[in-house]
C-alpha cells in the first residue's frame, strides 16, 4: 500500500487493533467508519453491552477523527473555533465541545484535550482539516491531523478502573474529564476518564506500534472481570442510554446538508449550554445571538419515554396523532433502565406545547410483515441511564 | 464620549464622497488619509523636475452627477481642460479614424459608408442598453434574499427602462448582456480600427482580455457613465486629476468633513462584534460608532479588521476576492511635442489596432509576461494647456495594457521590457517620439499599489467582472455596504458600482448608511 494509486485495492483501511478484533469477530460482522473496517459486534451482542454496564469492554476508537493543535495561541485560537472557553481550561482536562458554521449551524461536536499549555487534541466524527486551518488565519498555531498517527482504545465499564490497576496503571486520582500520561510496557499512554457510555471508562490514546501489547495486557489483566471486546451496536445502545447526540446520526452537520432545513444551532440540539457569550468572538456568534435574542430557533432535542417495548427508531412524530411535529432520531429498548427510549428532533414549539399528545408512528417488522402503531412518546429528562460510578473519585472497587 | 460621529478611511474620490455626504446630514465626520494629499487614484504629480502630469487616472468618464452636485465641485473648482473629448483610433500608417461625441457619434477619416451604418447601428444599440441599466449605478445592489428591503423604486425604474427597449430590442439585451466583446465586433464590424477600439475601451481596466466570457458588459458599464450631462462623454480636467481631488476634498470640507492627512489607519477597533473607531500608525485612537472604510474590501477585512473578528466562511469569502491590476501607466516628459502621423494631440490617442492585437496583449499577463505589443490609450494634456512642462515642451499620459500583476521574471526586468516595448509602439505610431524623451517613468501594477494601496494595483480595488458586480461586489455578504460588523461599512471601488474617479460607490454607500438611520 505504499503506492498512493492503489488505494481502491484496500477501500476499507484496518486499524492497529485489527489482527486482535479479526480474531475475536466469530460474528464477522464488519462496519464501515470514517474510511476504517470496525466490527459491529463480534460474538454476542447483548453480552457486549452486558460487559460495558456490568464488567469491563474494550472498543477500537482509532477511527475517530484527532487533530493536535499547538502554539503559543491555540487556546485562543480554540476559543474561536469552538462555543466554550478554552483559554480558561485546565490542563489536564477534557471538553466535551462543538463547533459551527458562520450561520450559527453546527459542524461537529468532539472532545478537546488540553494536554499541555500549548497542546491539543481535538476528536471528531467528521473531517474539518480546510475549515480548521481556515479559521486558523491570525493565530500562531500548527494544525494536523493525527488519526493515522494515534491509536486509541475505550476501556468501559463499572470494573475498568479495577482492570487498569491489575494491568499497572494507576487511576485512582483521575478525575472524570481529566487527562494525564503514564508510562505502560516502555511507552508513554496518554491517559482519559472519558467515554462514549455514560459508566464508568478511560480512553488510551498512543502510538499505534505500541497497540497490540496494549490489547493483549489488557485481556489479560482483565479476565478476571470478563473484560470483553466489543463492537459498535453494543456501544449505540449504551450511548443512547446515556443521552448522548453523534453526527449523522442525531444532526447532520452543516457543512454536510443538501436541504435547507437540516443544519441545527446548537440551541436545536441541545448544546446551547456550551455558548460562552462573554469570550469574545467565535464562529457563528453573531448568528447565535442574534437567534437567542430573537429566539428563532426552530427545533428542539428531547429524550422521549415511549410505551411498549417496540425500539421506535426513525419514527415520525405526531401531535394528536395528525400533525408532525418531529422524528425520532435514535431508538432502543433500554436494558439497564427497563424502558423504551429514543432522542427525537422536535419541531419547536411542540417541544412544550405537544407534551401530552405526543404520538410516535412506529412500523414494527413482524413475519415479513410491517404493523403500523401510535405509540405515546412522553418528554423525559436525559440521559436515561447516569450511575453515580461514573463520577465517583476514586473509582469504586469493584 | 466619541470624538466624532464618524471616520471615513480613505480619501479617494470615494471615501471624500461618502464623507461629503454623511457630513451633510448633520454628522461630525473624520475622515483619515495615508497620504499627504487626499485623491487617491486622482492626483497631479510632478514625476521629472519641471514636468507634471495626473499620477495615475487621467481622464473622467464617470464622475458621478450626484456628487458634482452634492459637494458642489464645480464651486470648489472642478473646470475641463476639455469635454466631449474625441477620440482618434491611431493607425501606423496615418490611415487614423476620429470619433467625435460621446463614444463616437461621429466619424471621420477614410471609411467605407456600410462601416459607419454598421457602427452608428452598434453604438446606438449599445448606448440604449447602457442608458437602460445606468441607474443602477446610482443604488444599493438588490438583495435576493426573501423579504430584503430593497430599493423598488430604483429598481422598478431599470425595469421600466428595459422594457422601454422594446420587445425585440430586449431579446437582442438578453442575447449580448453576457456575450464576449469580440464576438460582438466580428459579428457587426468589418473595420479593423473600430473592432480594436470596441475591445481597448471594453477591456481597459479589466483582467480580461476581449475574448474572455462577459466583457462587452464592461463596455455596456463605461457607456453607463458619461460627464458634463452626456452619457458616454470622456473630460480632461483642467489642471490634471490633482483639481478633480482638491476640489472634491474642498467640497468635503464646506461640508464639515474633518480631513486628516498623513493619518494612516492601521487597526479598526471592534469590541463585542461592534466598530468602535480607529487606530491610527502612530498610535493614536480615534472613536466613532460608524466606521466607513473607502479602501479595498480585502485590506479592510483581512487587514484592518482582521481575522479574529470574522467567521471562518466569511473569511475564506474575502480571501478569494480577486484584485489584478492588468494596467500600467506611463508618463513621458518630452522637449517637444510628438507627431503621431497627423493626429490630433488633442485627442485621446488609442493604439490598439484589431480586437486580435488586443486579446494578443492580454494572453501573456496570464502566465505573468510582458506583452511584444502593449495597447494604450495617451493624452498630452500639456497640448490642451499650460502648467505641465517647461514652454514648448511636452507631457504624455499613456495607461498600457497588459501589464502582468505577478511578473515571473522579477518587477524591475517586467517594468524595464514593459517601457521598451512600449516605446517602441509608440515609435512606430510618431516617428521620433523616442528622440524627444527627456524622461520616462512606468508604474507596473505592484508599483500602483505600492503607491496608492490598491491591492494588486487593482483599478476597481478587486475586479470588475460579472462575477463581482452587483449584488456580487464583492460578494454577496457584503454587497450592500453593511459588513457583519456592526457600523462598520465599505464605501470604496471594490463595491458596487465599481472604481474610477466617481464617488458613486461612496455615495451610494453614505445613502444606505442614511437609510439605516445612521448606525
Ligand atoms: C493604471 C490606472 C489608470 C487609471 N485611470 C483612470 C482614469 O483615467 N479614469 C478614471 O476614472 N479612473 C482611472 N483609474 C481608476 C481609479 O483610479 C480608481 O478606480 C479610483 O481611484 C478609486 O477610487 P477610491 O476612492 O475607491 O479609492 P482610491 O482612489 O484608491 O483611494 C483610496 C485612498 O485610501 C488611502 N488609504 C489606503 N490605505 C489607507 C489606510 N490604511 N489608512 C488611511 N488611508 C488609506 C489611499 O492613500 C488613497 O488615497 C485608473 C486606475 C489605474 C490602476
Amino acid at each position: 500500500m505504499s503506492d498512493p494509486r492503489l488505494h481502491y485495492r484496500a477501500p476499507l483501511l484496518r486499524t492497529p487493533f485489527h489482527p486482535r478484533i479479526a480474531e475475536a469477530n466469530v460474528l464477522n460482522q464488519w462496519g464501515a467508519w470514517a474510511g476504517y473496517t470496525t466490527a459491529l459486534a463480534l460474538q454476542d451482542e447483548e453480552m457486549e453491552y452486558t460487559a460495558i454496564r456490568n464488567g469491563a469492554s474494550l472498543y477500537d476508537l482509532c477511527p475517530m477523527v484527532k487533530y493536535r493543535i499547538m502554539g503559543p495561541q491555540a487556546a485562543e485560537y480554540l476559543g474561536r473555533l469552538t462555543l466554550r472557553d478554552v483559554v480558561r481550561q485546565p490542563v489536564g482536562t477534557v471538553r466535551y465541545t462543538a463547533w459551527c458554521d458562520d450561520a450559527g449551524k453546527v459542524l461537529d461536536d468532539g472532545t478537546l484535550f488540553r494536554l499541555a499549555e500549548a497542546e491539543f487534541m481535538l476528536c471528531c466524527q467528521e473531517r474539518h482539516l480546510p475549515w480548521l486551518l481556515d479559521a486558523a488565519s491570525g493565530f500562531d498555531v500548527a494544525i494536523a491531523e493525527i488519526t493515522e498517527a494515534v491509536a486509541a482504545l475505550s476501556l468501559q465499564g463499572p470494573c475498568s478502573a479495577s482492570v487498569l490497576r491489575a494491568a499497572g496503571l494507576d487511576v485512582s486520582a483521575l478525575k472524570p474529564f481529566a487527562v494525564t500520561r503514564q508510562e505502560f510496557a516502555g511507552t508513554t499512554l496518554t491517559l482519559s476518564r472519558t467515554g462514549f457510555t455514560g459508566d464508568l471508562g478511560y480512553e488510551l490514546w498512543l502510538a499505534p506500534e505500541a497497540a497490540l501489547p496494549l490489547w493483549d495486557g489488557l485481556m489479560a489483566a482483565g479476565a478476571p472481570w470478563g473484560i470483553r471486546p466489543i463492537g459498535s451496536n453494543a456501544l449505540n445502545l449504551a450511548r443512547i442510554e446515556a443521552g448522548f447526540i453523534i453526527a449523522n446520526a442525531d444532526f447532520v452537520p452543516a457543512e454536510q446538508a443538501l436541504r435547507e432545513d437540516r443544519p441545527r444551532s446548537p440551541f436545536e440540539i441541545g448544546l446551547d449550554w456550551m455558548i460562552d457569550w462573554q469570550k469574545g468572538h467565535f464562529n457563528g456568534r453573531r448568528a447565535l445571538l442574534a437567534e437567542r435574542d430573537g429566539q428563532t430557533s426552530r427545533w428542539a432535542l428531547v429524550a422521549l419515554d415511549i410505551e411498549g417495548n417496540v425500539p421506535a427508531e426513525g419514527a415520525l412524530l405526531y401531535h394528536g396523532k395528525t400533525r408532525e411535529v418531529g422524528h425520532i432520531t435514535a431508538a432502543a429498548w433500554s436494558p439497564a433502565t427497563k424502558r423504551n427510549v429514543a432522542l427525537a428532533s422536535l419541531r419547536r414549539p411542540w417541544d412544550r406545547t405537544a407534551a401530552d399528545d405526543l404520538w410516535a408512528e412506529v412500523y414494527a417488522l413482524r413475519e415479513l410483515h410491517y404493523v403500523k402503531l401510535m405509540l405515546r412518546a412522553r418528554i423525559t429528562e436525559r440521559p436515561f441511564f447516569a450511575p453515580a460510578r461514573r463520577r465517583a473519585t476514586p473509582p469504586e472497587d469493584f | 464620549m466619541p470624538s466624532s460621529d464618524a471616520i471615513v478611511i480613505g480619501g479617494g474620490p470615494n471615501g471624500l464622497a461618502a464623507a461629503a455626504r454623511l457630513a451633510a446630514s448633520g454628522r461630525r465626520v473624520t475622515l483619515c488619509e495615508a497620504g499627504a494629499v487626499a485623491g487617491g487614484g486622482a492626483v497631479t504629480a510632478e514625476f521629472a523636475p519641471g514636468y507634471r502630469v495626473s499620477g495615475l487616472a487621467h481622464l473622467l468618464g464617470h464622475l458621478d452627477a450626484r456628487v458634482i452636485a452634492g459637494m458642489e465641485l464645480e464651486r470648489h473648482g472642478l473646470a475641463f481642460a476639455a469635454t466631449g473629448l474625441a477620440t482618434t483610433a491611431v493607425s501606423a500608417t496615418g490611415d487614423h479614424l476620429r470619433l467625435e461625441g460621446a463614444a463616437g457619434a461621429r466619424l471621420t477619416g477614410r471609411i467605407a459608408p456600410e462601416d459607419v451604418l454598421a457602427w452608428d447601428r452598434l453604438r446606438s444599440r449599445l448606448m440604449a442598453f447602457a442608458a437602460a441599466l445606468a441607474p443602477m449605478r446610482a443604488m444599493a445592489p438588490p438583495r435576493l434574499a426573501r423579504g430584503a428591503a430593497n430599493e423598488m423604486l430604483r429598481l422598478a425604474r431599470v425595469g421600466l427602462g428595459l422594457r422601454r427597449l422594446g420587445r425585440d430590442e430586449f431579446r437582442e439585451f438578453l442575447r449580448m448582456i453576457l456575450i464576449n466583446v469580440a464576438d460582438v465586433a466580428e459579428d457587426e464590424l468589418s473595420d479593423d480600427r473600430l473592432g480594436g477600439l470596441l475591445a481597448f475601451d471594453a477591456t481597459l481596466g479589466a483582467w480580461l482580455g476581449p475574448r474572455s466570457p462577459n466583457s462587452l458588459i464592461l463596455y455596456l458599464d463605461r457607456l453607463a457613465g458619461g460627464m458634463a450631462g452626456q452619457q458616454a462623454a470622456l473630460a480632461l480636467p483642467k489642471g490634471g486629476m490633482g483639481t478633480v481631488a482638491a476640489a472634491m476634498a474642498r467640497g468635503a470640507e464646506a461640508k464639515g468633513v474633518v480631513l486628516r492627512t498623513g493619518a494612516r489607519v492601521a487597526r479598526i477597533l471592534v469590541e463585542d462584534g461592534r466598530a468602535l473607531g480607529v487606530a491610527l500608525a502612530d498610535g493614536e485612537e480615534i472613536r466613532a460608532d460608524l466606521v466607513v472604510s473607502a479602501i479595498g474590501p480585502k485590506a479592510t477585512l483581512a487587514g484592518l479588521v482582521g481575522p479574529r473578528h470574522l467567521d471562518t466562511g466569511f473569511l475564506r469569502q474575502t480571501a478569494a476576492i480577486r484584485a489584478r491590476g492588468g494596467a500600467a501607466k506611463l508618463h513621458l516628459a518630452l522637449t517637444g511635442l510628438p507627431d503621431f502621423r497627423g493626429a490630433d494631440p488633442k485627442t485621446r490617442l488609442v493604439i490598439a489596432p484589431s480586437v486580435n492585437a488586443v486579446e494578443a496583449a492580454f494572453n501573456p499577463v496570464k502566465y505573468g509576461e510582458v506583452p511584444d505589443r502593449p495597447v494604450m490609450e495617451a493624452i498630452l494634456p500639456s497640448a490642451h494647456e499650460d502648467g505641465f512642462a517647461p514652454g514648448g515642451h511636452h507631457v504624455l499620459s499613456a495607461i498600457v495594457q497588459f501589464a502582468p500583476h505577478a511578473p515571473k521574471d522579477g518587477a524591475d526586468q517586467a517594468r524595464a521590457l514593459m517601457l521598451e516595448r512600449s516605446l517602441a509602439v509608440l515609435e512606430d505610431h510618431a516617428p521620433g517620439l523616442g528622440a524627444l524623451i527627456a524622461h520616462a517613468e512606468m508604474l507596473m501594477p505592484q508599483d500602483i499599489a505600492a503607491r496608492h494601496g490598491m491591492v494588486g494595483g487593482a483599478w476597481h480595488h478587486a475586479d470588475l467582472a460579472v462575477e463581482q458586480m452587483l449584488f456580487l461586489r464583492p460578494f454577496a455578504a457584503v454587497a450592500q455596504y453593511r459588513t457583519p460588523v456592526a457600523g462598520l461599512w465599505l464605501g470604496g471601488a471594490g463595491c458596487h458600482p465599481g472604481g474610477h474617479v466617481s464617488g458613486a460607490a461612496g455615495w451610494n454607500a453614505a445613502g444606505a448608511i442614511l437609510a439605516e438611520g445612521g448606525r
